[in-house]
């Protein structure tokens, strides 16, 4: 019996599996990792290889969702492409509506409510994307400045806030586990980009033409530039270097 | 008990009703219109054009005309609410006419939505009511979606588009929304035909020009609370001795921003003598 047609069934023990099937699409989808800093977010995404005649312009893996609201998503680029459209909408019917502009937490619950809603109606099927959503909170009652916030949102229509967190690639499991070692409380902006391509280049050839990285800071976003990205993937190559030596030359040493 | 008008009245057809009355298993008690959940949906006369039957029919509540007929819908009034430095002053009258007929002394023209957020009433007395209870549920539905309170720039705006979307169907409502938030004491006009503006002071009402004229005579963004209190309670005075269609009692409020307060409700007889007496010491210096 097969339960997996009409996602709107159950399965005997409790699975929906068109859902769990969407996620194994986001898994085939190219890696992005988000680490959250004391005063940043980085998102960073794997650049698959691409064609040799594509330009390489036209495909943004980060895109802006409202002014002070960035996304990332991992798994099928046409899903994203609709559901990044409800969602600009909706920003704007926020602030049309509301006059102020929508907080994140607000953007990723409405990503996750809409992603949920395909999950229970009949004739549809879930998007299969996972989002990396990221910008600053609204500030708390008495405080002056809201935080960095990242949320992810999954198929199933959840969505969650992180420290540090990857979605799509093979490895997200052992991903996550670096990033749990590698975190640490109040980052700031070059601790926590070291550790966002640290965490890429696990699953990444070296290069900083395969990633893009985003930082997203207070007031502004930025992409950084291969230059840039080149001299932090370097620091990093050599301190992995230094790393091994002094093993060998600690081994050595021990006798 | 809902008091249910009859049905040659609003001919919504007498087997719908009797079927609605069947599905109803609220029977009686909650009438349609506020169901949770279903925003304001009521019968409307079964005529091609509503708008125009209420016009004629129901006058004076949809324009400035009066068609002479029997009914004549409840108008006269005087609200004011103006900013200054120390919060916001909310004064309005508590008089209700139907024509030459003074139906009530005692009306609250002043609507809690919540501890922090006012509305004033002017017009129609059921459409300010109604509708403002109805802002009231929206403003609490915010507040457990998204754990912080409406912004009054929301609130206003969630009002002026539902009367946006009920425009031409005979609403009658001038009311003055305001507040204090994240951004401080704010002050908005909305009306029954979606006009919403952001202002510093507002007067609504048949005694709005008289309540002008004593407004933008003494007021000044420094008052002090006490100043801004006299002058609120002034204005009222001023506008009800010379407007037929206001009087009664003067509900005051003053919005700090701990939430509003209500700092009196003087009957408007006792202030004229106060104020004659006032008069009668200023000329003998």
């Amino acid at each position: 019996m097969s339960y997996d047609r009409a996602i709107t069934v159950f399965s005997p023990d409790g699975h929906l599996f068109q859902v769990e099937y969407a996620m194994e699409a986001v898994r085939r989808g190219s890696t992005a990792v988000g680490v959250r800093g004391s005063d940043c977010v980085v998102l960073a995404v794997e650049r698959r290889a691409l064609a040799k005649l594509q330009d390489p312009r036209t495909i943004r893996k980060i895109v802006t969702v409202d002014d002070r609201c960035t996304l990332a998503f991992a798994g099928l680029t046409a899903d994203a492409r609709v559901l990044l459209q409800k969602t600009r909408v909706e920003a704007q019917t926020y602030r049309l509506t509301c006059e102020d502009a929508p907080s994140m937490e607000y953007l990723a619950r409405f990503i996750a409510r809409t992603q949920q809603k395909y999950t229970q109606r009949g004739g549809v099927r879930p998007f299969g994307i996972a989002t990396l959503l990221a910008g600053f909170s609204d500030p708390e009652h008495g405080e002056g400045e809201g935080k960095p916030v990242l949320y992810q949102t999954d198929p199933a229509g959840t969505h969650s806030s992180w420290k540090a967190q990857v979605i799509g690639g093979r490895n997200s499991k052992s991903l996550r586990e670096f990033l749990e070692k590698g975190y640490e409380d109040g980052m700031k902006e070059k601790e926590a980009v070291k550790l966002a391509v640290q965490a890429l280049l696990e699953v990444v050839d070296s290069g900083a033409k395969n990633m893009e990285v985003c930082v997203i800071r207070r007031n502004e976003t930025i992409t950084m530039e291969e230059k840039d990205l080149d001299e932090v993937v370097k620091e990093i190559e050599s301190e992995a270097e230094e790393g091994k030596k002094g093993g060998a030359t600690a081994a050595s040493g021990d006798e | 008990m809902m008091a249910s008008i009859g049905s040659d009245i609003l001919d919504i057809g007498t087997r719908r009703s009797a079927h609605q009355q069947d599905q109803d298993n609220t029977h009686g008690i909650v009438p349609t219109c506020m169901r949770l959940g279903e925003p304001g949906a009521f019968d409307l006369p079964n005529v091609a054009d509503p708008a125009a039957f209420c016009r004629s029919n129901f006058a004076s509540a949809s324009g400035n005309k009066d068609s002479g007929q029997e009914i004549k819908f409840a108008k006269g009034t005087t609200t004011l609410a103006f900013k200054f430095n120390e919060g916001i002053i909310v004064s309005v009258d508590s008089r209700s006419t139907m024509g030459a007929y003074i139906a009530s002394g005692t009306v609250k023209k002043v609507i809690e939505i919540n501890p922090f957020l006012l509305g004033t009433m002017a017009g129609g007395a059921a459409d300010c009511s109604f509708w403002e209870r109805n802002l009231g549920m929206q403003c609490r539905l915010y507040e457990l979606r998204n754990k912080k309170r409406i912004s009054v720039a929301a609130a206003s705006k969630l009002l002026a588009n539902t009367m946006n979307s009920y425009r031409g169907y005979g609403l009658s409502m001038g009311t003055m929304v305001t507040g204090w938030d994240e951004t401080g004491p704010q002050l908005y006009y909305v009306d029954n035909d979606g006009t919403r503006l952001h202002g510093n002071l507002f007067s609504v009402g048949s005694g709005s020009t008289y309540a002008y004229g004593i407004l933008d005579t003494f007021y000044r963004p420094d008052l002090t609370v006490e100043e801004a209190i006299d002058l609120g309670k002034r204005a009222i005075y001023h506008a009800t001795h010379r407007d037929a269609y206001s009087g009664g009692i003067n509900n005051l409020y003053h919005v700090t921003k701990d939430g509003w307060k209500q700092i009196h409700a003087i009957d408007v007889n006792d202030m004229h003598y106060e104020y004659v007496e006032e008069k009668k010491n200023a000329m003998q210096d």
